[in-house]
């Protein structure tokens, strides 16, 4: 069997080592929010798997090192537009203005986590993977016989290119011209199985080739290069020219979820090797280098949003718990007479 | 008024429905042939192109893209060509279509109706006679439905498109031409939660629905000629059951018999018998029968009568209650 063509190297703007290899598509002030926003998603993170060691939710899917390939993406988009997620997308769907409240009431086992605020286009995390991306070719769509311009970006990972509903949600988009964004996060890993083994094309990326669209392959740890990717997709998709698949190169630096365990199936250098290409890292050095970093703003930003993240946890905490009577409420607008009885029943205690 | 039959009550529908900016219709071959069974015929000339949809041949993506319309406010119509081809959309119907109102709270809504023809007896190929309704029916958050006459076909259809939940909407492919009745010109609905009551007697009541409820009519003129008195309901509603209607009139006859087309075990029947013994036991002279499909494979062509109850069938069980 020959062997399959070398993978063309991802769009690279920023460096690991801070600095730029192309010309930034930010301003730094920019730039320094958007690196805020990657710490307070970063102390969100760690939060979440604290409280799943203190038995406070009960599991936990990790994002750390994915927070450019998330925040750069949705920084390209308006508040008018959609963001279709999952369960490993906290940093994407709360810089879409998905509350942390909302976030951790999802986490810690509660519905109306789901309920984003009024106009906060964010729908709940998908947890079924890959069944998702077709939504945001719906929802995309929806502004095509509409006539406005809302856009509709979509997050999923390697593993879930493999879903059947990757094909159809690819191949629509492709044959309507959907508005629709797709960003894969190729995080090397779907639990256990490396991204090899989820398919033998050289990139995800190109398999839009495959669509009509447009594919382009970024460094999923470069928030620039991530933005830059996006935003120029976004205009597309706007401009009535169809829709971008993103391929992110990333890495999973977790365990797939608190209750897995990656030692058992990789290797630890990996992470080093990672670890070094550190999403955050690479923009404070750039920041540093241009006189937009110290270590006492550093600490402080660390402390306020760890401070926000805290005040969420004690919210979410603090709501009482469902009635037996409210699990039906969410059923339908108006409850049947027959659920209206099971209500009945199951707030008595009977039957 | 004008005299229709259920194909032509549906089309109506849907061309009154489709005044409406925000109602768009797609599915496989909906547009440019007008559906398989001609039910959306001239609907893409008048309505045009952009929202009477020819989709790829993906039933997955047909409503998985038609849930994101919905849940951007728009009110799609999907078709599935067969009952048989919605499985590879269950997925999506199940986990997402029929959970987004109660995984937002009420934040997200999905007020579409997936239109999926359904059942045996027109010696169709294989995967193309099922009825399977139960699957959806036991699944939270759906409204499935099924109408047996035009009037129902038109009004229930448009019910569906206006209700702020999701609906399957089952068409009896065996009455798309089968049955005519006068239906009314412009908008009217008919209501997605009530059985109807189609015929009253005193001896058995009879409990059917969709493709099925022709047999029961028939049913209930054969025992007249023998004079037995038949009660007849039509529950048009599957999810959620309206058993009230059965249970008042058992109350009067004593007697029950269920009739489906779909399988036995687990079939909606169960249901209705398990529903009928609580509220009326002591009502009940004789075991309540059901009459349905056997636990076989739908047969093809040469075999389906072996499958389908039939007016005989439905008139044996009923024998049986009278002589309980």
């Amino acid at each position: 069997m020959p062997a399959p063509p070398a993978a063309p190297q991802p769009l690279q703007i920023l460096t690991p080592s801070g600095d730029l290899a192309a010309d930034s598509p930010l301003p730094l002030a920019r730039i320094k929010d958007l690196y805020r926003s990657m710490v307070a998603a970063r102390a969100y993170d760690k939060k979440c798997s604290a409280m799943q060691r203190q038995g406070r939710l009960a599991t936990y899917a990790q994002f750390e090192g994915q927070e450019a390939a998330q925040i750069g993406a949705v920084a390209a988009l308006e508040p008018r537009d959609w963001v279709v997620a999952t369960y490993r997308d906290a940093a994407a769907m709360w810089f879409h203005g998905y509350p942390w409240l909302n976030l951790i009431l999802g986490r810690t086992g509660d519905e109306r986590g789901g309920h984003a605020p009024a106009g906060v286009n964010v729908l709940p995390p998908s947890i079924t993977v890959g069944a998702h991306m077709i939504h945001a070719v719906g929802l995309g769509w929806a502004s095509l016989v509409r006539g406005d311009d809302a856009v509709a970006m979509t997050f999923f990972g390697d593993g879930a290119t493999s879903e059947g509903d990757f094909h159809e949600a690819m191949n629509f988009a492709g044959v309507f011209r959907t508005p629709t964004v797709f960003v894969c996060q190729n995080n090397g890993w779907a639990i256990s199985m490396p991204r090899e083994r989820q398919t033998a094309s050289a990139t995800i990326a190109q398999k839009a080739d495959a669509y009509g669209m447009a594919g382009v392959l970024v460094d999923g740890n470069d928030l620039l290069a991530v933005y830059a990717a996006a935003h120029e997709a976004v205009i597309r998709a706007r401009a009535g020219e169809g829709a971008t698949l993103i391929e992110a190169v990333t890495y999973r630096m977790g365990p797939h979820t608190t209750t897995d365990d990656a030692g058992r199936y990789r290797d630890a250098d990996h992470l080093a090797e990672w670890a070094a290409r550190d999403p955050l890292e690479r923009v404070r050095r750039h920041l540093e280098a241009n006189g937009e970093w110290t270590a006492e703003w550093q600490h402080g930003i660390e402390i306020g949003e760890a401070e926000t993240v805290e005040a969420a946890v004690e919210e979410a905490e603090a709501l009482p718990a469902f009635d037996a009577g409210d699990i039906f409420d969410g059923m339908f607008v108006d409850l049947p007479v027959a659920l209206r009885r099971q209500r009945r029943a199951a707030e008595d205690g009977a039957g | 008024m004008t005299e229709r039959n259920i194909a032509q009550a549906l089309n109506d529908a849907l061309d009154v429905a489709l005044a409406d900016p925000s109602v768009v219709l797609l599915g496989e071959d909906v547009g440019r042939t007008g559906g398989v069974f001609r039910v959306s015929d001239g609907l893409q000339q008048r309505h045009g192109a952009a929202r009477v949809i020819d989709t790829p041949v993906a039933e997955s993506g047909i409503v998985g893209a038609a849930f994101g319309m919905a849940v951007a406010g728009l009110r799609p119509v999907a078709e599935i060509q067969f009952m048989g081809f919605s499985y590879p959309a269950y997925d999506q119907i199940v986990s997402h279509v029929a959970r987004i109102r109660n995984r937002s709270r009420h934040r997200f809504t999905a007020p579409m109706v997936i239109r999926i023809p359904y059942g045996a007896g027109i010696g169709a190929a294989e995967h193309h006679s099922e009825s399977t309704e139960t699957i959806y029916a036991h699944t939270p958050g759906l409204k499935v439905v099924v109408p047996s006459t035009p009037y129902d076909a038109k009004g229930m259809l448009l019910a569906a498109v206006a209700d702020p939940d999701p609906v399957i909407f089952l068409e009896p492919i065996r009455l798309y031409r089968a049955v005519k009745g006068e239906v009314p010109d412009g908008h009217y609905a008919v209501s997605l939660d009530e059985a109807e009551l189609v015929a009253d007697g005193t001896d058995v009541t009879l409990v059917g629905y969709g493709a099925m409820m022709r047999e029961v009519r028939r049913t209930v003129e054969a025992l007249a000629a023998e004079g037995v008195s038949a009660a007849a309901v039509d529950l048009r509603t599957l999810a959620p059951l309206d058993l009230d209607p059965v249970v008042a009139s058992v109350e009067r006859t004593g007697r029950c018999v269920v009739v489906h087309e779909a399988p036995r075990t687990g079939g909606l029947a169960g249901e209705i018998v398990a529903s009928v013994q609580e509220r009326a036991l002591y009502s009940l002279r004789a075991p309540i029968e059901r009459v349905t499909g056997w636990d076989t494979v739908v047969p093809l062509r040469r075999s389906e009568h072996h499958y389908v109850p039939t007016v005989e069938r439905i008139v044996a069980a009923v024998h049986r209650t009278l002589e309980a």
